[in-house]
């Protein structure tokens, strides 16, 4: 049992501390394109999709050691954006409290990224769960399939292009009676 | 009881005799809400156990994006229903974080003494109902008793004991009145008797303890690359805990522990919770002491608040300033950008990752569900448990299955 007084607040996005860690990704990742950017204190950063296992792995170096929340957004009707999907990967550092937003973006027709589930195994749910709302697939993922909607239900709900309402799935569903259960 | 032999040809022959799949679920008392686990057993020995969650899956990140950022913490509420205010405060944290809105002190105050009532109330139930579903009826009544009072508490500001739709952007429905003020302290000032017998009936109780020591043991690094946060981390060691290291409303300006332990299994993580309540206690009876008198809305920032309810049917310019802030076309602009925020709720890191698009309604809104994290972590607690230790565990990490499903 062990009550810790209230020290070390660790700043989230404090400079110093986010900057070293900045430089050191920057060396281990050569000729990888990183684009970073600051918005109420919080550090971000835009990487190519082609090179995620390489960059999340040195996230993990770097000390990332929680992946917080992994999401994606449906950028189809967000103004000037050229991608249709950004997949957001959260990070937290838990012995310093550094936070970082990892982003990459995806479009059609090929929207398969390697799985998260190899650096960080809290991945598992977080991608069933895109998958399911957007249909993003996450390659060598272990376990692989719809987490939240039944196996059988076809769309993915979160793309813009599904319709609030819903497509009449409910409806359809089929009624299983006591006999052929 | 559907009894059926399995043939997985992955495990070898030895072993695959005589494993069993039992089917818990999804209606069933210890899930107290909607969801399924297929266990693998052997004997009464958990091998595996694989949850099958939805069924309570409702769209509400759907709804996110169609209601605007005050009329969303309607469906916020309904998420973690057993501490419905803890989910509004951190909705309208991340809004006011994406707008840039500073919140008044005395809003801060009130939110933070909402924030820690709302931490008991989660507390007292998630202990009182596994208690019960592990065979002890009486200490539930007493945690249920202590929850009513807190019903009140919400009622008495809000007009509401249940879901209770309290906060608004950059502020709250309504101010608390004097006599709100004495019910808290009143509250604070008889918890601690009520808390001794509740406390004496579960953690001294010999049936709980035998029936949660060393059962579901998560390690601490398990606990890190798995997500787990709150007070499930830190019954296994982490000692984490956001309202320390990352300070949001009123806690930098009020004195408190974090409160850890090193077991790592259901009888930590209760002990965890039950020391919470005693510093929630600790945290109230300060920021009551201490609450700052003033507005509730952030002002000087134009149309971006609703104003004060006394405002609005007092006064036209109230009114006015009301419809303003209503209207989707005279409403304030959110920036083009997205933020991530998260608060410390009662289950642990709740946060959401908004996008805006230059509306007063979010492009995207993600819950980062505690729950989900903490239940994708159950096989992982349950391998090598019996299979009566699953309603244990299943109270222990607190899954409520309508934030769990969304």
């Amino acid at each position: 049992m062990s009550n810790q007084p209230s020290t070390n607040k660790a700043v989230p996005g404090s400079t110093t501390q986010m900057e070293s860690t900045k430089a050191s990704l920057v060396a281990a990742l050569p000729g990888i394109e990183l684009t970073w950017s600051v918005f109420c204190s919080q550090d971000r950063v835009v990487f190519p999709a082609g090179s995620l296992m390489k960059v999340l792995q040195a996230f993990k170096a770097a000390g990332f050691d929680q992946l917080t929340d992994l999401t994606a957004v449906d950028l189809l009707e967000y103004g000037s954006a050229s991608d249709r999907f950004e997949i957001v990967y959260c990070l937290l550092n838990v012995d310093s409290g550094l936070r970082l937003i990892a982003k990459t973006h995806l479009s059609e027709p090929d929207l398969t990224i390697p799985s998260a589930t190899q650096v960080w195994f809290g991945a598992d749910w977080l991608e069933r769960e895109v998958y399911d709302m957007y249909g993003i697939i996450f390659d060598g993922h272990p376990n692989f399939k719809r987490l939240l909607l039944p196996q059988e239900f076809q769309s993915f709900p979160l793309r813009k292009d599904y319709p609030v309402k819903g497509r009449g799935e409910r409806h359809n569903f089929p009624v299983v009676t006591r006999a052929e259960s | 009881m559907p009894l059926e032999l399995i043939d997985d040809p992955s495990l070898g022959s030895d072993k695959r005799e005589g494993l069993w799949t039992l089917n818990f679920g999804p209606q069933h008392p210890a899930t107290h809400t909607t969801l399924r686990l297929v266990l693998q057993l052997d004997g009464e020995m958990v091998i595996d156990a694989e949850p099958d969650i939805g069924f309570l899956h409702s769209g509400f990140e759907k709804l996110g994006e169609v209601l605007d950022f005050n009329q969303y913490v309607t469906i916020v509420d309904r998420m973690n229903y057993i501490s419905p205010l803890a989910n509004e405060i951190a909705w309208h944290h991340s809004v006011e974080k994406l707008l840039g809105i500073e919140l008044t002190p005395r809003c801060k105050y009130i939110r933070t003494i909402f924030a820690e009532l709302m931490r008991i109330h989660d507390h007292l139930l998630c202990t009182g109902t596994c208690v019960l579903d592990l065979g002890g009826a009486t200490a539930f009544m007493y945690a249920f008793n202590e929850r009513e009072a807190i019903y009140e508490i919400c009622e008495r500001a809000s007009g509401q004991r249940f879901h209770t739709s309290y906060t608004r952007v950059g502020g709250l429905l309504y101010d608390v009145t004097d006599d709100w003020v004495d019910m808290v302290k009143k509250y604070c000032k008889n918890f601690p008797k009520a808390f001794r017998d509740f406390e004496g009936l579960v953690m001294k109780n010999r049936i709980f303890v035998e029936r949660t020591r060393d059962v579901g043991v998560l390690s601490k690094e398990d606990a890190i690359a798995g997500g787990a946060t709150g007070p499930v981390a830190r019954a296994s060691g982490v000692v984490r805990d956001l309202r320390r290291d990352e300070p949001y409303l009123a806690y930098d300006e009020l004195d408190f522990d974090v409160c850890a332990s090193q077991g790592g299994d259901c009888y930590a993580r209760f002990q965890v919770r039950m020391m919470e309540m005693l510093e929630s206690i600790k945290i109230i009876e300060q920021a009551i002491d201490k609450l700052p008198s003033g507005p509730i809305y952030a002002s000087g920032t134009g149309k971006e608040t609703i104003p004060d309810k006394r405002e609005v049917y007092r006064s036209i310019e109230g009114l006015i300033h009301h419809f303003e802030g209503i209207m989707p076309n005279r409403q304030m602009a959110s920036p083009k950008d997205s933020v991530y925020a998260a608060t410390e709720s009662p289950n642990g890191e709740l946060g959401y990752y908004i996008v805006g698009d230059g509306s007063f309604r979010a492009y995207r809104a993600r819950t980062r569900p505690p729950s989900l994290l903490h239940f994708s972590l159950f096989a992982r607690m349950m391998r090598g448990c019996m299979l009566s230790d699953v309603v244990a565990v299943l109270g222990s990490i607190n899954i409520i299955a309508a934030e769990l499903d969304r």
